[in-house]
């Protein structure tokens, strides 16, 4: 009788834990689809053609479209990229295949520093990058509110979870590889070269386009370093605003409250097409690894 | 015997502080397969590390003494030419997720041969060498992966082969294979030898009485640190030892 009672009871906890997780999970999905949801019905109503095509003309009323954030959004992403890519990848090249066999001491120290800065700074808010940039870029260096120097700011940014998610992505390509290639004569580069990153691709290639997300969807660093024209760039020293810096204004400063849920429903839309990208890479990277 | 390929004389590596492997001072013959034995941690896979110098893989490993090849010291020697002299194969099958034919022509290239017919010539000579050639010849583009362990292991063997070495290291090669696997890659070590210098890491004493020509044992000391106790021709080893503690180790007392 006593056994029957526990086991009982425990059935009763069980079923009890199951329905509580299952309330807390179903309750976190649906504050996400809520949010999402609210934007995207909300926001998908007011575009049209002319809202992709037609630049925000500016002023309290929030009159136009989003053409100019677009462009500047993609150049912005563009330059950004440009510059952390080569700097982050190849930093964690450095730290994963390199920084061991660092014999002189001072290099290991400066590398043990590398280290901890890049695990740091990747929890960093983003508006301290954005101060600097302010401070260093658009003051110092007398490049003003521009894409350049938002671009140089979020290189900041992105450069630690570049260099994070290569870093990953390296130490998952197994140490028999490394050791099979090495033992065939072959120098550290050729085997990073011609082995490792051909295997760590799909991994390098995820840790970008989340970048690149990150740079779609930052305000706060761009605030404080791309200025706030709506107008088109015409160079990399014009000032600007992103989609999401445009979601801000709008609703900041606009009675367009309409149209700043629109630019944030492409802006959803957009994010949601990144996630796709990065989880068929990595879909294909774990079916390969088969 | 004749001169011998590999000469250790009074060879020490270190782990940080740690001593791992303590005067080893062996000749290892030409042309012939030579088989480390002794029990885990003895240091047998460090030591025929020693010869391709993979142990400086590892950031802390220092090293005492000398080690030569053809009478040379091959501390004293570009790393990457040692390794095309003496190549290595692997405990595990480690092919590169490639194709059959850019697994074997890797070194090839590696060292500068880019010319097409040539390398299609190497990868096919390599692949029989290794008697995998009938095997995969009809589709040389297909995964290196898709291929058995045992496959994979002869296709390893070939990669080693391709880049022409002198010497070929085997680190324990078949244990992680089947018996019929095994019993494959065991004949073709011993037809291998004909051409090459052959050094195997074996824990399983059947197989280095039945493939070897000589024996190294190898056995820890009371620091811990492996130590050469007997060397010599296979027969002798397990038929009449020197030592008491080789004896021992192969009637199956220890180890």
């Amino acid at each position: 009788m006593r056994f029957m009672y526990t086991l009982r009871a425990r059935k009763a906890q069980q079923s009890i834990a199951y329905g509580v997780l299952w309330l807390m999970a179903g309750i976190s999905v649906a504050i996400m689809l809520l949010v999402v949801g609210y934007v995207v019905i909300e926001g998908f109503g007011k575009i049209s053609l002319d809202f992709f095509t037609t630049s925000p003309r500016g002023g309290l009323s929030g009159e136009g479209g989003i053409y100019s954030t677009i462009v500047t959004t993609v150049l912005l992403v563009v330059v950004t990229m440009f510059i952390a890519t080569p700097l982050g990848v190849c930093a964690g090249i450095f730290l994963v295949e390199y920084a061991d066999y660092v014999k002189n001491k001072a290099v290991a120290f400066l590398v043990g520093l590398a280290r901890f800065g890049v695990e740091t700074l990747a929890g960093v808010p983003s508006i301290i990058f954005g101060l600097f940039g302010y401070a260093l870029f658009v003051t110092a260096m007398g490049l003003g509110f521009s894409v350049l120097a938002a671009a140089m700011a979020g290189a900041c940014l992105v450069i630690p979870v570049v260099i994070r998610t290569t870093e990953e992505s390296l130490k998952t390509v197994p140490d028999s590889f490394r050791e099979g290639s090495l033992a065939l004569g072959a120098s550290r580069w050729e085997t990073v070269r011609k082995v490792i990153l051909p295997s760590a691709l799909p991994g390098v290639t995820t840790g970008l386009i989340l970048s690149v997300g990150r740079i779609v969807s930052e305000t706060a660093i761009f605030y404080v370093t791309l200025g706030g024209s709506y107008r088109t760039p015409n160079s990399l020293l014009s000032s600007g605003r992103t989609m999401a810096l445009h979601v801000f204004y709008l609703a900041m400063e606009t009675r367009a409250f309409d149209k700043a849920m629109a630019t944030g429903a492409v802006l959803v839309a957009l994010i949601v097409i990144l996630n796709l990208i990065v989880n068929t890479i990595s879909g294909r990277l774990s079916s390969e690894m088969k | 015997m004749n001169e011998p390929r590999i000469k250790s004389i009074d060879y020490s590596l270190y782990y940080g502080e740690f001593q791992a492997l303590r005067n080893i001072t062996v000749d290892i013959p030409r042309n012939r397969i030579t088989a480390i034995i002794g029990p885990s941690g003895c240091g047998k896979s460090t030591f025929l590390r020693s010869f391709n110098r993979m142990n400086e893989l590892i950031p802390s490993v220092r090293t005492e003494g000398r080690v030569l090849l053809d009478g040379e010291n091959i501390f004293e020697q570009e790393v990457v030419n040692l390794r095309k002299k003496i190549g290595m194969v692997f405990q595990r099958p480690n092919p590169f997720p490639k194709s059959i034919f850019d697994n074997v022509a890797y070194g090839p290239r590696i060292h500068g041969r880019k010319d097409k017919s040539n390398l299609a010539r190497i990868v096919e000579t390599s692949l029989k060498s290794s008697a995998l050639w009938e095997e995969v010849k009809d589709d040389l583009g297909r995964s290196a992966l898709s291929l058995s362990g045992g496959q994979q292991q002869r296709l390893c063997i070939a990669r080693a082969l391709a880049v022409e070495p002198e010497v070929i290291l085997m680190d324990e090669p078949a244990s992680a294979l089947d018996p019929v696997a095994t019993l494959r890659i065991e004949e073709l070590i011993t037809t291998l030898k004909e051409n090459y210098t052959i050094v195997i890491v074996t824990h399983n004493m059947q197989q280095a009485a039945r493939v070897s020509d000589y024996t190294a044992f190898l056995l820890t000391d009371e620091a811990r640190a492996g130590n050469l106790v007997e060397f010599g021709p296979t027969k002798e080893i397990f038929t009449t030892p020197k030592d008491k503690r080789t004896e021992d180790y192969i009637s199956g007392r220890f180890g």
